[in-house]
């Protein structure tokens, strides 16, 4: 052990910074992509169960492996790059996509000390990663030189860049009721019982922001880019292999962020339903659960992937100008209402989530 | 010294986009090059401790007026540019860049960002930028600030309207979707059953 610390303290101090980082990073990192895989594998096995089929049961017990199986098949497939591509951009696009994807991880806190970076901006910095997955998307489709990338791509900036604000006024009522940028804060806000949690005060900005949330990650009913009766897929039309799999792997890890996200800013985040109810927190092994933690973050994360998925299942899509006129004439109204009359109450006094 | 380390990386990535803003042939290299240019360049905002002017940068530049850009270049279809004329314009270019130049040595001399002129305000650690921010913002500049967003307003209107095509007056109304009423049609509108022999 001192054997190790003593290696430990050798190492020059901005070369320990980096290691620190990087191990926080793959702590992060490495359960967020199991949880993508199993996302996938609860996809196919909800919506088979809605439909009336058995969904994947070949591979391992109930076919619990078969996200590992598609995992190796899709390494093992060869990445064709079109001709007349552009081979660089083409390549780039899946990282570009990827990558904000995943960074936006870092402000999310996962119980009250876990969170990687507690920065006093953490709202802002999710609102600026969330806007730069556009960029992997339409590069991707302008890239693959193809006509159905390319109106996929055109679909999806301006579906993205319309949603976005919705989503960023519902994150405005979030920010005037919490009084801060900071995630953890937010979430502490919420504190006191279930009723203190900001879905109920602020119950129209709680649904704008799923439903652009659900738009914002190009998921049914609100998936023009991927339409497959009109575009075949969209802006992965041209990619094959692990450069398919990688866009896939960001719009997963997109959804759960947006869960994530609806459950920190209205559901309390890692703040127990039960809070409050002492009685129930202090019987010795139980009252672990019912108390506060990751554990109930988790929860309402799958709650929201299942909500994603019975969209899916339920939904037929919208065309293209009824997803515009839903974006900017219903949802941004009810949020500038929602906003207006909160000022009003805050203004006046009126607090309920005090 | 980590900080600098970082300041250095993040410096030479913004001259090289830079560069390559003006080099690239291709107008969509360009296009992201200015895009990795703005990024960088929050970046070393955040070094500075600016992280709401950073973030706004990321927000507003490159999340927003970026993408427009690159749409418009993309549905352009620009053909690469052949460099052509370049002797030709030479002079001028050189006299402007000697200009901008000139004035840039002399707006950042040196002794107008003197450390010594310019000490670092003394800030606690849990300072938040974006609240100071707000203070001021809502307070001390609230006409200068509503009067902006007034202004910008009026230009939302403009620019709507300059895109609001009239049609003809002989054609109807301009052709709009009524949702509501595209939601309250009955069987009774579109269909009609009609009994006939068969023949």
């Amino acid at each position: 052990m001192e054997f190790i610390s003593s290696l430990w303290y050798a190492v020059p101090e901005t070369l320990r910074i980096v290691i620190v980082i990087l191990l926080q990073i793959v702590a992060v990192v490495i359960p967020l992509i199991l949880t993508v895989a199993y996302t996938t594998y609860a996809e196919r096995k909800v919506i088979g169960f809605m439909q009336g089929r058995m969904g994947p049961n070949r591979v391992g017990p109930r076919g619990l492996l078969q996200p590992f199986a598609d995992t190796v098949k899709l390494l093992l497939k060869e990445v064709i790059i079109p001709t007349k591509s552009d081979r660089y951009l083409f390549l780039l696009a899946p990282i570009l996509a990827l990558a904000p994807a995943f960074s936006a991880w870092v402000v999310i806190p996962f119980s009250e000390n876990m969170v990687l970076a507690d920065i006093n901006a953490g709202l802002l910095f999710i609102l600026a990663l969330s806007s730069l997955g556009v960029y992997g998307i339409i590069i991707a489709g302008w890239a693959s030189n193809s006509k159905y990338s390319m109106l996929s791509a055109m679909r999806i900036g301006a579906q993205m860049v319309s949603y976005e604000i919705a989503m960023g006024f519902a994150l405005g009522g979030v920010l005037i009721a919490s009084n801060s940028l900071n995630l953890n804060d937010i979430v502490r806000a919420q504190s006191g019982s279930i009723f203190s949690w900001f879905a109920w005060p602020l119950f129209g900005l709680f649904i704008v922001y799923f439903i652009s949330g659900v738009a914002e990650t190009n998921r049914a009913p609100f998936d023009v880019a991927e339409g497959e009766s009109e575009i075949v897929a969209g802006f992965h039309v041209e990619y094959s292999g692990i450069a398919f799999a990688l866009f896939f792997l960001a719009e997963y890890a997109n959804m759960i962020m947006i869960s994530a996200l609806t459950s920190i800013m209205f559901l309390g985040g890692w703040l127990s339903p039960f809070q409050g109810l002492d009685f129930l927190i202090n019987i010795p092994v139980i009252g672990l659960f019912f108390g506060n933690g990751i554990h109930w973050l988790a929860l309402k994360i799958a709650f929201f992937l299942l909500l994603y998925l019975w969209f899916r299942a339920t939904f037929p899509r919208y065309r293209y100008d009824q997803i515009m006129r839903l974006g900017w004439k219903v949802l941004i109204p009810v949020t500038f209402v929602w906003i207006f009359f909160e000022i009003i109450a805050v203004a006046l006094g009126w607090q309920p989530w005090l | 010294m980590f900080e600098q380390i970082l300041f250095y990386w993040f410096t030479a990535v913004l001259l090289l986009a830079a560069i390559g803003v003006v080099v690239a042939r291709n107008p969509v290299y360009s296009a992201l090059s200015l895009i990795l240019a703005f990024f960088t360049m929050t970046a070393l905002w955040l070094l500075m401790e600016a992280e709401f002017l950073a973030i706004a940068l990321i927000l507003v530049y490159v999340g927003a007026v970026m993408v427009l850009f690159l749409f418009v270049i993309m549905m352009l279809d620009l053909k690469i540019v052949e460099r052509e004329g370049f002797i030709r314009y030479l002079p001028i270019g050189l006299g402007v860049a000697g200009m901008v130049a000139l004035e840039m040595i002399m707006v950042l001399q040196r002794s107008n960002f003197d450390s010594e002129r310019y000490v670092a305000p003394d800030i606690p650690a849990d300072f938040n930028n974006a609240e100071a921010l707000g203070e001021l913002l809502y307070t001390h500049y609230l006409y200068p600030f509503e009067i902006a967003a007034v202004v910008l307003l009026v230009a939302v209107i403009a620019a709507i309207l300059l895109t609001l095509r009239k049609r003809d007056a002989a054609d109807q109304a301009a052709k709009t979707q009524d949702i509501d009423q595209q939601v309250r049609v009955k069987r009774e509108d579109r269909v009609r059953l009609v009994k006939m022999k068969s023949e």
